[in-house]
């Protein structure tokens, strides 16, 4: 089974993207299921539940979707392998980008797209720089010029990765998405596998539920900003 | 840049009814200029559309579509450029602040192409811009002659595709022009007479499908002049009445003459 993980910045395209990819692979007869992680709600599930496949849907709730993310991969794995899927596609929430959830050995796909700002290659670093295939969506709205120069962003801070354009309204673009989601190497466990960038240490009061602001109330891993100004700043 | 684009070959598929295209083969040469014809709905986006996914059969259209003899699967980096009337810029700032951004994006950062870009802009514009212009301030008319002046000199791309050259005031035959320079092969959908006829050849689509390939005759040639001279005459009178100028008949009703106004000190 292929293990497959895509992430990116919310309302870029991911779920779009990979409703059309899909159906070239159901129509190729692979069988495709998919996990989608989400904090508090998503309708994506019914979306992915249309193209009539299984889809299991996981909502963060008071947790940090990455870090409820990791614990959760072999149960998804492990579903999955029970429906006998050829190619498990999971979806990430894809919140604060300072994480990535590619893993080592599957294939993980980042979307961005050209309507984000110039500089958010940099923002969510870990999220693309850790990706096999990063896809550009929404390139029917902009410049010729501005996709050349976001997708040369892209190259620079992701020299490895395949780099597809894809069409969310269209699915134009999704065919070759296909063809190198099929070209991935099949896994047969997830357990034991590393991610490629560590999640964030997140085990202070505030992710227990603590709502009190105050030094009092803080324990556990905080960590304080130095109150220095920053240069050019103003007044 | 990278490799050289001699020919493409549309290999036919299906209408959307499933019948055979009426075309089964046609190829397209360096330094054609095609255009697509047809309605609405007819399939004109999605020719354009395999071609720039060289689809290989596994389009709704099940079209092949071939780079020179075959030896090329793949797109290379960079060798289509596009253009569509949804296309706008997004980015925040200064033209030439842009336009330095994308040439160094190719590695051919310097000032020549700036100002060569500039010049053809604004040789495509009624309205002038300049070089510290924010580029989303500009006018319709004014992103489109900079997005093609910017896919002739910087992208350069061997194959330019392109969904409607809409008449926002720009000198469309120039622009086909621009683009067409240096033996690219240019194809574009399109409703206007203008356009349509300043290509040697059209593919006229009807249901999905390539139905068939017209060669503009010798009395489309003739009519071809008139609606140049037509056109001409259109956009004088258009400059003419926004610059708060007067227009008159000399002659014959076709033979309409625009009277030059000095209502402003002009931007030439």
């Amino acid at each position: 089974m292929k293990f497959v993980t895509v992430a990116g910045p919310p309302s870029s395209g991911k779920t779009a993207v990979l409703i059309h990819t899909i159906r070239h692979l159901l129509e190729d007869g692979t069988k495709v299921v998919v996990g989608k992680i989400d904090c508090l709600g998503t309708n994506d599930g019914e979306k992915y539940q249309k193209l009539g496949i299984p889809v299991i849907v996981g909502l963060s709730g008071d947790i940090c979707p990455d870090h409820f993310y990791v614990p959760n991969l072999e149960v998804i794995f492990n579903w999955a392998k029970e429906k006998s899927a050829h190619i498990a596609i999971l979806e990430t929430a894809g919140l604060c980008h300072r994480c990535a959830p590619a893993i080592k050995g599957c294939l993980a796909i980042s979307v961005v797209d050209n309507l984000s700002n110039i500089d958010v290659p940099q923002k969510i670093g870990p999220m693309l720089s850790t990706a096999d295939i990063v896809v550009i969506t929404k390139g029917d709205i902009v410049s010729q010029a501005e996709r050349e120069v976001y997708r040369r962003k892209m190259e620079l801070i992701n020299p490895g990765a395949e780099i597809l354009e894809v069409n969310g309204l269209t699915g134009k673009g999704s065919l070759l998405l296909k063809t190198s989601i099929m070209q991935a190497a099949d896994v047969d466990t997830i357990t034991g596998r590393e991610l490629r960038s560590s999640m964030p240490a997140c085990v202070c009061s505030y992710c227990t539920g603590e709502k009190r602001i105050g030094k009092s109330f803080q324990l556990g891993y905080i960590k304080k900003i130095e109150a220095t100004e920053t240069k050019g700043g103003g007044g | 840049m990278g490799e050289d684009i001699r020919k493409i070959t549309l290999i036919g598929g299906t209408t959307k009814s499933g019948d055979k295209e009426t075309i089964e083969r046609l190829e397209i040469h360096k330094g054609d200029i095609i255009t697509l014809v047809g309605p609405t709905g007819s399939g004109k986006s999605e020719l354009l559309s395999d071609i720039e996914q060289l689809a290989r059969g596994d389009t709704p259209s099940n079209r092949a579509v071939i780079l020179n003899d075959g030896e090329l699967n793949r797109w290379g980096r960079q060798m289509v450029a596009q253009l569509s009337q949804a296309m706008n810029f997004v980015l925040d700032m200064p033209v030439e602040d842009f336009l330095e951004l994308h040439a160094s994006s190719r590695g051919t950062s310097n000032n020549p192409v700036i100002e060569e870009v500039m010049g053809l802009t604004n040789s495509l514009s009624g309205e002038p811009i300049d070089a510290r212009d924010n580029i989303t301030s500009l006018s319709g008319g004014q992103s489109r002659a900079l997005m093609i002046a910017d896919i002739a000199v910087i992208s350069d791309a061997p194959v330019v595709l392109i969904d409607e050259i809409e008449n926002a005031g720009i000198n469309r035959l120039m622009a086909l022009e621009i683009l067409s320079a240096k033996g690219k092969i240019v194809i574009v959908a399109s409703h206007d007479p203008l356009i349509i006829l300043m290509a040697q050849k059209r593919i006229v689509m009807h249901n999905g499908g390539m139905f068939k390939v017209l060669e503009r005759n010798k009395q489309e040639g003739e009519i071809l002049k008139k609606l140049i001279v037509m056109d001409n005459e259109l956009s004088a009178l258009r400059d003419t009445l926004r610059r708060g100028g007067s227009a008159g008949i000399a002659g014959a009703a076709v033979n309409c003459r625009v009277q030059a106004h000095e209502a402003d000190g002009g931007d030439h």
